[in-house]
């Protein structure tokens, strides 16, 4: 790896700098605007929160407007209960969504795997077929589906296993079931790259030494589609913690999700310090798993 | 090389087992037995009704080319592929309706199919885990297994952390540990160069012989089943064409597919004239009286095929006395391997003839030239003729 690396000399250099470039320009400056505004205090403005930085006003003006800057947002997120419980419902749901997704996700990805060759290429389509409507579309899809005149008690009325409909809309139920169908292609997909790449032999020797085929899969398969599964359940859990599209349409209105409460702090009340504090927190809490995705692909590479 | 092969047969597979040929005797029960086996992949018959016996303490080879279905057949003996006909047999009984896990049977994979998220010490103690063994037991076999195959210093590797021929070798311990009553090898040497090949191959026969447990090797390099190999049965489009110790293979081949296969060897076409007590006179298309102390299912005026290895030809830059069994033509080219030189002789009807002479002095320059003109002959037991 390092010799490649040295011999690439300037232009792998230099291509290098085209990621890096594209996380500076949008990642990391719009944070460090995201951070600064979260130090600072709300007011009726335009923008709507001082101080203002002004780089045309000399060093003076930049003592003044850091000397203004201060954690007091970050103060409020710690007393006010309302964010911890947020937050906290977010990672529940994050992690009960990617539980689910992982049971029903795997399955999908093993049978996609052993099919034969020339369906693969068709069931793949198909697993990514639904990202070919909008995402806000088929979440309001399901709102009709789920309504309480919708599709899904219309048939269990028919099909006589409810005598009255059931109320979907506003419940828990109706968020983890637009979670979890919003999100599976980016569960089945690492899942699949898995376990599509596994050597079969690897499964007759494990017969061959004396191990059951449900054994071979606890001992054999999944230890082996590991990269998939974290890649699976980080790309789904990330974005999950997140989500408000789902939570908002689906969801009943208690409880809010903290992209719920983000934008009720950055629309409802303008409050765009306490808006910026909350997604930073948010982007800290992320980082966590992130970190850890990035150090499991290190190790694979070295693996490999 | 015959003479090699031959003196091994009687050193290394002689000693103890001198009298080591249970195929030979009508009362050893075979350990193995396919019986008139087929296996059919849609419309191609990987295997086609084929039967064998293989008996205990054997070190069996299965030789032919790719596609000849000698994997399929091994693949069938461990419970990978069914049979579409026919039964396979382990100590007398048939085993077909035993799944894979079941069976006393254990196979060393061609790409050695090693776990890679195990140690080489967690590949090697899977399968005794999988009887559920007492921990300690399973320590002492691994342990003991490791030192066999010389790696006990690498026991915590991973599998990618090694070269391939300790993978090899990590593979091999696995498929020993469990005491198998068959140990089958898939092409266990095509991955390693030549002269690991080489060295591997002795460690192979020392192992069989040190633990006694019956060897099948599936391989299409014929030097290698005929070095390894109590007896090789030679295959070809799933059927078994020839089976023999690697003697009487090598000298005595039933066809010029076997002959051709095994070893190097000219063929010349003839015309049966006449058949005498002491013999047979064949008219051959390379223009000589062709005279064999060999009997052959043939009338006279069938066509036949003579065989003559390139060793068993004497060149000369005279001609002999007699005027059978002997041919003519320039040198066309010499290969010198060390060892042996091998000529090529083309005869004055443009037909080509290999002959190999042993290069017994170090002398640089040889005494035949190319385009120096030769006598080819051989003694009337040289050649073995065949009718198909």
């Amino acid at each position: 790896m390092a010799e490649t690396r040295r011999r690439a000399g300037g232009a792998g250099r230099s291509a290098v700098l085209i990621p890096y470039g594209w996380l500076v320009l949008f990642f990391l400056l719009p944070f460090l605007i995201v951070l600064k505004i979260s130090l600072s205090a709300t007011a009726i403005a335009q923008p709507p929160y001082t101080p203002v930085f002004d780089p045309s006003a000399g060093l003076a003006a930049l003592k003044e407007f850091l000397a203004d800057l201060s954690f007091d947002n970050y103060a409020q997120l710690i007393a006010d209960r309302l964010y911890l419980f947020s937050y906290l419902r977010s990672l529940e749901i994050a992690a009960v969504s990617t539980v689910i997704l992982l049971v029903l996700g795997y399955p999908v990805a093993y049978g996609m795997a052993r099919v034969a060759r020339r369906w693969q290429g068709l069931l793949l389509v198909l697993v990514i077929l639904p990202f070919w409507t909008s995402f806000l579309i088929r979440i309001y899809a399901w709102v009709t589906i789920l309504q309480h005149d919708g599709l899904l008690n219309q048939a269990l009325v028919a099909l006589h296993i409810v005598d009255a409909p059931l109320t979907w809309l506003a419940t828990d139920t109706a968020i983890y079931i637009g979670i979890v169908y919003s999100y599976f292609p980016f569960m089945v997909l690492p899942l699949y790259a898995a376990l599509e790449k596994m050597d079969e032999s690897l499964l007759e020797a494990a017969a061959n030494l004396g191990c059951p085929r449900w054994k071979t899969f606890w001992l054999v398969t999944l230890p082996l589609s590991r990269p998939g599964i974290v890649a699976g359940v980080l790309l789904c859990f990330i974005p999950i913690v997140g989500e408000f599209v789902a939570p908002d349409l689906l969801g009943g209105s208690s409880r809010q999700m903290i992209g719920q409460t983000l934008w009720t702090e950055f629309f409802a009340n303008r409050d765009w310090p306490a808006a910026s504090g909350v997604a930073a927190v948010l982007l800290l809490l992320l980082v966590v798993p992130i970190v850890i995705y990035q150090h499991q692909q290190a190790r694979e590479l070295e693996g490999a | 090389m015959a003479d090699e092969v031959e003196i091994r047969q009687e050193t290394d597979r002689g000693g103890a087992k001198l009298g080591f040929a249970p195929w030979a005797d009508p009362a050893a029960r075979p350990l193995v037995r396919f019986d008139a086996v087929t296996k059919r992949f849609g419309e191609t018959r990987a295997v086609d009704a084929l039967s064998l016996d293989i008996f205990p303490g054997e070190f069996f080879a299965l030789l032919g080319p790719s596609g000849c279905g000698k994997s399929t057949l091994l693949r069938l003996l461990a419970g990978f592929e069914a049979p579409s006909e026919g039964r396979v047999l382990l100590d007398g009984t048939a085993i077909d309706a035993v799944p894979p896990h079941r069976r006393p049977v254990n196979m060393m994979f061609q790409n050695y199919a090693l776990f890679p998220h195990l140690t080489v010490e967690g590949n090697v103690a899977f399968g005794l885990k999988q009887e559920g063994r007492p921990r300690a037991e399973i320590a002492a076999r691994v342990a003991e297994m490791l030192a066999l195959v010389k790696l006990a210093p690498l026991a915590r590797r991973k599998p990618h952390e090694l070269s391939g021929g300790q993978r090899q070798r990590v593979a091999l311990a696995r498929s020993l540990v469990k005491r198998p009553r068959v140990l089958l090898l898939d092409e266990p040497l095509a991955a390693l160069d030549k002269q690991l090949r080489g060295e591997t191959q002795f460690e192979l026969m020392e192992l069989q012989a040190r633990l006694g447990t019956t060897f099948v090797i599936v391989t299409h390099d014929q030097e290698e089943a005929m070095t390894v190999a109590h007896r090789m049965g030679v295959m070809d489009r799933g059927r078994i064409v020839q089976v023999g110790t690697p003697a009487e293979v090598y000298e005595q081949p039933n066809s010029r597919y076997v002959a051709s296969f095994v070893g190097d060897v000219n063929l010349i076409e003839g015309r049966l004239a006449a058949v005498g007590p002491s013999g047979l006179l064949i008219d051959s298309t390379v223009g000589a009286k062709l005279a064999t102390n060999q009997r052959v299912e043939a009338d006279v005026g069938a066509t036949v095929w003579v065989t003559l290895r390139p060793e068993k030809l004497r060149v000369a830059t005279a001609p002999p006395a007699a005027n059978e069994n002997c041919v003519s033509g320039h040198v066309a080219e010499i290969a010198y391997l060390g060892n042996v030189s091998l000529y090529k002789v083309r005869l004055d009807n443009g037909f080509m003839m290999k002959a190999q002479l042993p290069n017994l002095t170090r002398v640089v320059e040889r005494p035949i030239g190319t385009n120096e003109r030769v006598w080819l002959s051989w003694t009337p037991d040289a050649g073995v003729v065949l009718t198909g």
